[in-house]
């Protein structure tokens, strides 16, 4: 484990970083690409989330009191797509940016270049879409989903700024995957096979694949839609002979593989965390890749459960209910094997261990209302009410989201070369963690009664639980000015990190100094 | 740059360019899925020259009428009755009334659709407004004939049928391609250019 310990004063071998701006805008340092991409994850992460504040600020209280319902559908709309696209998707590639290279042993991503296009144009397609705030007709306003006609016919002049930014992000995703695949399958240190991969390259190898096969058909499905509102197509346009169930086909059939793909990197981040603080081996590795492999697979013949209620024909429902309920069991096997792997551990519960916990036991009630969901002639009940919008946010933010903090505070040594500071790190799980769960955990109620998403009034019956949800919204959007506070202090100084960081960590990427040296494996380690 | 690494590039560069044309595909194989199945409830826009679709003793079944205006088409559209009580292989005949309410001349395309969809591959029509165009003067009404016939092969579990029609405003297509669309070989043809 300290093998390479010897090259102290790292900043004048080879060549340091840069100085200056410059060095981030000409980097094609997979490290401060990775840092590009999570501090803009994390600005998107407060803008989408003061979005969800003006949202939870509205419905406080039944009536409209604050915004007018036309800006709701805007803030609805892009606080989705501000979380998907700019806050969770960018945050994975980030730490594949960081870590992949350093787990695999190789030098650097395999496309350097093409990663700081990747990163670089990301900017520009959240200031097209935010800026749509500011156009005439108001910013998109049809939700993330942008169903057709709403997102046609109906839709404000800036839906066009909203395609081509939607363009601009699918391009980025697809080179970054491009190149996260050529680097796994190429540039792998001798020795390291493929089943000795870290579980962290696997989801991400697994993610990548996905995302090649759906972002050009998420591409493909705003193209159709620009070509019906400018060019006199009927796609998705019933007079014109197309129709508009059309678009949901395409639409869930990116944005199921999608859902995965905002999950997968969290499950592996979540296997080392957990392996690492339980200071065993990680139980059923092989049982691990091929579950996420399963998943990723399954994905794409489960898309139609978003549309069980447009009339799908029996056989159909069916069809999809059952595939839908098989998910859960390579799901099963994962949660499984973290709670086998945690069985009889001498566990610490670090920051990043008790974010890990949180993201399986969370993780696992938004699974489970996943599969009532699944249920096709209850989700006839379900089907856009507060239950869905419950069941996605479990998933997505004590899910994905607490991976991401979880690995933030699990490599921020290894990254910055300070440690956290402890006791914050443990305060601000513990806000969010209440936060999360005061915000989300009302909304299965709310749902079950019946109250349906995207509006921006409701009835008085559910005033009691939406000033509830409320609360805890507030309190977890403010948990996480800590959170910027924390990550700011570590990059500043702290305690001065050993190169192994954990007492249980292991893995190439912690055989490096602490902070990390600008350039790594310049000769590929030996992995035996 | 390795070989490996080129050739990986090269493959996965082939697979998004084949999922973007593969997104495109879908657009007519979500069609062709449609008509093979027979899952939208899609009936032939002519008329029946089957003629032995008649019986003497057939079952009872209930039908009902639904009409929708697609987006904001103005013209007042509705069925004369809303539902019926008839026979299988057994000719009915009902109607549906329209008014075109603006001051101008307008032209209209109904499109019908069976729910349950299992059931429109055993109805049969010999005539139907749906067949053809209707160009109606400013206030101009009239009661639109539909004469139908469910075969006694309709599955039993069928005990009632909704027979439903959206009309279209279609004044600004092009009139001889959209009938010869419609005419054509498949009667559903989804593809209706606008005039340019």
């Amino acid at each position: 484990m300290s093998a390479v310990i010897e090259s102290h004063g790292h900043d004048d071998h080879h060549h340091g970083p840069a100085k200056g701006l410059t060095r981030w805008l000409y980097t094609t340092n997979h490290k401060d690409i990775g840092s590009l991409y999570l501090w803009f994850s994390f600005a998107m992460f407060l803008i989408g989330g003061v979005m969800a504040l003006v949202i939870r600020a509205e419905l406080f209280q039944p009536g409209m009191q604050i915004v007018e319902p036309e800006f709701y559908n805007q803030m609805l709309t892009l606080h989705g797509l501000i979380m998907v696209f700019g806050a969770v998707m960018p945050a994975f590639v980030g730490l594949a940016n960081w870590l992949i290279p350093m787990m695999v042993g190789a030098p650097d991503m395999a496309l350097p270049r093409m990663n700081n296009l990747s990163f670089w144009i990301l900017p520009f397609a959240f200031f097209i879409l935010l800026s749509s705030l500011f156009m005439e007709g108001g910013a998109p306003n049809f939700g993330w989903t942008f169903y057709a006609p709403l997102s046609t016919t109906y839709a404000p002049p800036s839906v066009t700024f909203f395609i081509f930014s939607v363009h601009i992000m699918g391009a980025s995703s697809i080179m970054g995957s491009i190149n996260v695949i050529v680097t796994i399958m190429n540039m792998r240190a001798p020795g390291m096979t493929l089943m000795k991969m870290p579980l962290f390259v696997w989801s991400w190898l697994i993610t990548a694949y996905l995302l090649i096969a759906v972002m050009p058909v998420l591409a493909g499905a705003v193209t159709m839609m620009l070509m019906d509102i400018h060019f006199g197509t009927s796609f998705f346009n019933a007079a014109g002979g197309g129709d508009p169930v059309l678009f949901q086909h395409i639409f869930w059939f990116f944005g199921h593989p999608e859902v995965y793909i905002m999950i997968l990197p969290a499950f592996g981040i979540a296997s080392h965390i957990i392996e690492t603080f339980s200071r065993k081996q990680l139980f059923g590795y092989s049982s691990m890749v091929w579950a996420m492999a399963s998943i990723a697979i399954l994905s794409f013949v489960v898309w139609a459960h978003h549309m069980f209620t447009v009339g799908l024909p029996l056989a159909a429902e069916l069809f999809f209910m059952w595939a839908t309920m098989l998910i859960a069991v390579p799901t099963g096997v994962k949660v499984f094997n973290w709670v086998t792997t945690m069985f009889k551990g001498s566990i610490t519960y670090e920051t990043p261990m008790l974010f890990a916990i949180a993201f399986v036991v969370l993780f696992t009630i938004g699974g489970f209302s996943g599969l009532m969901l699944a249920i096709t002639p209850a989700d006839f009940q379900y089907h856009d009410t507060y239950f869905v919008v419950a069941h996605f946010h479990y998933v997505l933010v004590p899910g994905s989201v607490f991976s991401i903090m979880a690995a933030v505070y699990y490599w921020i040594p290894k990254w910055t070369g300070n440690m956290y500071d402890e006791r914050l790190g443990k305060l601000h799980f513990w806000l969010s963690f209440t936060g999360v769960n005061i915000t989300f955990f009302p909304q299965h109620f709310i749902g079950l009664a019946g109250m349906p998403r995207r509006y921006p009034d409701y009835a008085l019956q559910f005033a009691d639980w939406n000033a509830i949800s409320s609360v805890g919204a507030f309190l977890f959007g403010a948990s996480q000015i800590l959170f910027l506070f924390i990550v700011l202090k570590t990059v500043m100084g702290g305690k001065k990190a050993t190169p192994q960081v954990w007492e249980g960590s292991r893995g190439l990427e912690w055989t490096v100094d602490s902070p990390a040296p600008y350039h790594t494996f310049t000769t590929p380690p030996k992995v035996s | 740059m390795n070989e490996g690494s080129k050739k990986t590039i090269k493959t996965l560069c082939f697979a998004v360019l084949g999922m973007f044309t593969f997104s495109f595909a879908l657009v007519p194989l979500y069609d062709v899925f449609c008509e093979v199945t027979g899952l939208n409830g899609k009936i032939e826009l002519k008329a029946t020259n089957d003629t032995n679709i008649e019986i003497e003793n057939g079952r009872d079944l209930s039908v009902q009428f639904v009409s929708h205006n697609n987006e904001q088409m103005p013209w007042a559209f509705k069925p004369s009755e809303d539902s019926i009580k008839i026979r299988t292989g057994k000719y009915h005949t009902t109607s549906f009334y329209v008014k075109n309410t603006t001051n101008k001349m307008m032209t209209a395309q109904a499109i019908p659709s069976v729910a349950p969809s299992n059931a429109a591959a055993h109805l049969k029509k010999l005539e139907c407004f749906c067949f053809e165009q209707q160009e109606l003067a400013p206030g101009e009404e009239a009661l639109l004939p539909v004469r139908l016939i469910f075969d006694d092969a309709l599955p039993k579990s069928i005990k009632s049928v909704v027979l439903s029609y959206t009309i279209f405003d279609v004044t600004d297509y092009k009139k001889v391609q959209l009938s010869k669309d419609l005419q054509s070989v498949h009667g559903n043809d989804h593809k209706m250019e606008p005039s340019i």
